[in-house]
């Protein structure tokens, strides 16, 4: 038992590294501190700077009264003394905005457990029963990982035409595991892999099912591995787009990404507050989760690449 | 004995077990992933339009966009894009990583906030990206004319060179994220006595990454590139969000043309015979994920389980 996540230790250790028991630091001190400053602190600190900069002008353009957002000569434009939170009223009482919060999470839920049931089985099914052909299937869905989204939506919008789910959620339920199950059985089965079979087979032995011990051994010691998946299956539909820009129309349907795109962006001068207040928004409950989660992301991430 | 009994009892029903555990996922793949895909190459030799059921037209569709050049011109931008942007967030993705594997205060947190832009949905962040590199309230032409480098507004979008600049870099600003933490994972799987020993002959900083850290991550970072260049052909979401492929066309790459000809304007023929011609440079990069996988494996002394 103790090995058991041996594989994944490496990954987690990415984010949190807390004293780390091997001396891997013990070298630095043979650096200079103000080379080290020269060296690490000042190109650390100008890459995060660029990369988190478009949040802070998102954020402050978002409480930024109209007239300062446009006069840059009277106001300082890197700070606002008097926020408002006009836009963000207008987003939520004026606007379908909580209604494609409400689809985007539906959506995404619903597409994400149907991916989970049918990856944990497919994965259980390739690395534990180990049926015949199971390393070709193995092969064809990391295979069909690989396929992208840009080539498959015109098809997919005749399909979907074909079917009647024009304009309808089910049309993005059932098209956004074709990402999300390759992604998540190739995780999971790095996942399962990793549990040791004496305890199947004693289970075997005992009389269980492939079905109980699936639920009753499996499942539960994959947990890390499951909330991974979920996660970032979660992420992936929130982001995903050009199904969701094609496969609905009518207004009140639309998933957040696509109605700020479309339904936001008129001629109107005075749109970038209420804009950037519903990218923001729309970023913040990934944002809140990845926030709790940061170690899942990163084991997900780096788990799919490794495996 | 008993345990060489159950395993025999089970082997009798064990293909069967597998097909129904596959069921679920094999339907979805099946019905929505490889039929499209061969529905799309299908559609790729008609004259489907939207509200029309297609004939066969043989390679008129790609015969018609041979002789296109705006379809040859979102050819180069894409693989322009491709390319520079790749070897961008190679470049800065590699560096990030060594600069994050060093030992420092709030290391836990920096990793953390480094991959915030890769959280966030492409097309919320491209947004800003559109509001800061607006034509007149860019927040980058104000700090430039301040401090005096500039005298005019930059077209950012509006001029055919500053707009591929902007689409690469805020490519290149979503990416280096992920390539940064991949190459982190990789690089701290590398053992530091390997450093100390080095340390000890004397090697530089330079020699040490160039013999140890470079060809011990080599295999996950041939597996991360492709998954980078991959992504990065077929994008479709930043470039709709920010420059729905104007100006002239300029930063139009072959998925955002193929939605312009199959969606908006309806000849869902010919946007899949756009969409097809991608697939000869997907699985150029997908042989190139192959080897390295291959490479990876034997590299570990791993047997092909």
């Amino acid at each position: 038992m103790t090995d058991l996540p041996a594989s994944k230790v490496d990954l987690k250790a990415v984010i949190s590294t807390p004293a780390r028991a091997d001396h891997s630091e013990g070298m630095s001190y043979l650096q200079s501190v103000p080379r080290r400053i020269v060296t690490l602190y000042l190109p650390l600190a100008i890459i995060v700077f660029i990369l988190l900069f478009p949040f802070y002008w998102m954020a402050l353009t978002s409480v930024k009264p109209d007239d300062q957002l446009l006069d840059l000569e009277r106001y300082n434009p890197f700070w606002t003394w008097n926020p408002t939170f006009k836009h963000f009223h207008k987003l939520l009482f004026e606007s379908y905005y909580p209604h494609w919060l409400w689809n985007t999470m539906y959506v995404a839920v619903c597409a994400t457990v149907l991916s989970i049931f049918a990856s944990v089985l497919a994965a259980y099914a390739i690395v534990r029963l180990r049926y015949k052909g199971a390393n070709l299937v193995g092969g064809l869905i990391f295979l069909a990982y690989l396929v992208p989204p840009s080539i498959l939506f015109i098809p997919l919008a005749t399909v979907v035409f074909q079917y009647g789910l024009f304009d309808s959620p089910l049309a993005l339920i059932l098209t956004y595991p074709t990402i999300l199950i390759p992604f998540s059985t190739w995780l999971l089965m790095g996942y399962f892999k990793t549990i040791p079979f004496e305890l199947e087979e004693c289970a075997l032995i005992d009389g269980a099912s492939r079905w109980q011990i699936l639920i009753k051994i499996v499942l539960p010691l994959a947990i890390p591995g499951l909330i991974s998946a979920f996660i970032f299956c979660f992420t992936l539909c929130w982001n995903e787009f050009i199904y969701a820009l094609t496969f609905l129309q009518s207004t009140s349907n639309k998933t957040v990404p696509v109605a700020i795109v479309n339904e936001f962006v008129d001629g109107d001068i005075y749109r970038w507050g209420s804009l950037m207040a519903g990218a923001l928004a729309g970023s913040l409950p990934l944002v809140i989760l990845y926030a709790f989660f940061v170690e899942h992301y990163v084991s997900a991430m780096t788990g799919a690449v490794k495996e | 004995m008993r345990e060489v009994n159950a395993w025999t009892q089970l082997k009798h029903n064990r293909n069967w077990l597998g097909f129904w555990f596959m069921l679920p996922a094999m339907a979805f793949l099946i019905f929505f992933l490889a039929y499209p895909l061969g529905l799309g190459i299908w559609l790729s030799f008609t004259d489907t339009r939207i509200g029309r059921v297609g004939q066969f037209i043989g390679t008129e569709n790609y015969e018609w966009l041979w002789d296109d050049a705006i379809f040859w011109l979102s050819v180069t931008n894409t693989l322009l894009y491709t390319f520079v942007a790749s070897a961008f967030k190679f470049g800065i993705g590699l560096y990030l990583a060594l600069l994050l594997n060093e030992h420092m205060p709030f290391k836990a947190m920096l990793r953390a906030m480094v991959l915030i832009p890769f959280i966030v949905p492409t097309v919320l962040s491209a947004l800003a990206f559109w509001w800061i590199f607006d034509s007149q309230f860019s927040i980058i032409s104000w700090s430039l004319k301040h401090l005096g480098l500039i005298s005019q507004n930059i077209n950012f979008l509006g001029d055919t060179t500053w707009a591929r600049i902007c689409v690469i870099f805020a490519n290149v600003w979503r990416g280096v994220p992920f390539v940064a933490i991949t190459l982190l994972a990789g690089l701290q799987t590398v053992s530091p006595s390997l450093y100390e020993a080095a340390t000890l002959d004397g090697a530089s900083r330079w020699q040490m990454f160039r013999h140890i850290t470079y060809p011990l991550l080599t295999p996950i970072i041939a597996v991360v590139m492709t998954f980078s260049v991959l992504f990065t052909f077929t994008d479709f979401q930043l470039i709709w969000a920010m420059t729905r492929g104007g100006p002239v066309n300029a930063t139009h790459l072959m998925a955002t043309l193929s939605y312009q000809r199959a969606i908006i304007a309806g000849q869902l023929g010919e946007g899949a015979a756009i969409s097809s011609a991608m697939i000869p440079f997907l699985l150029a990069a997908i042989m190139v994920s192959w080897f390295g996988l291959q490479r990876r494996k034997w590299q570990q002394g791993e047997s092909n389980d």
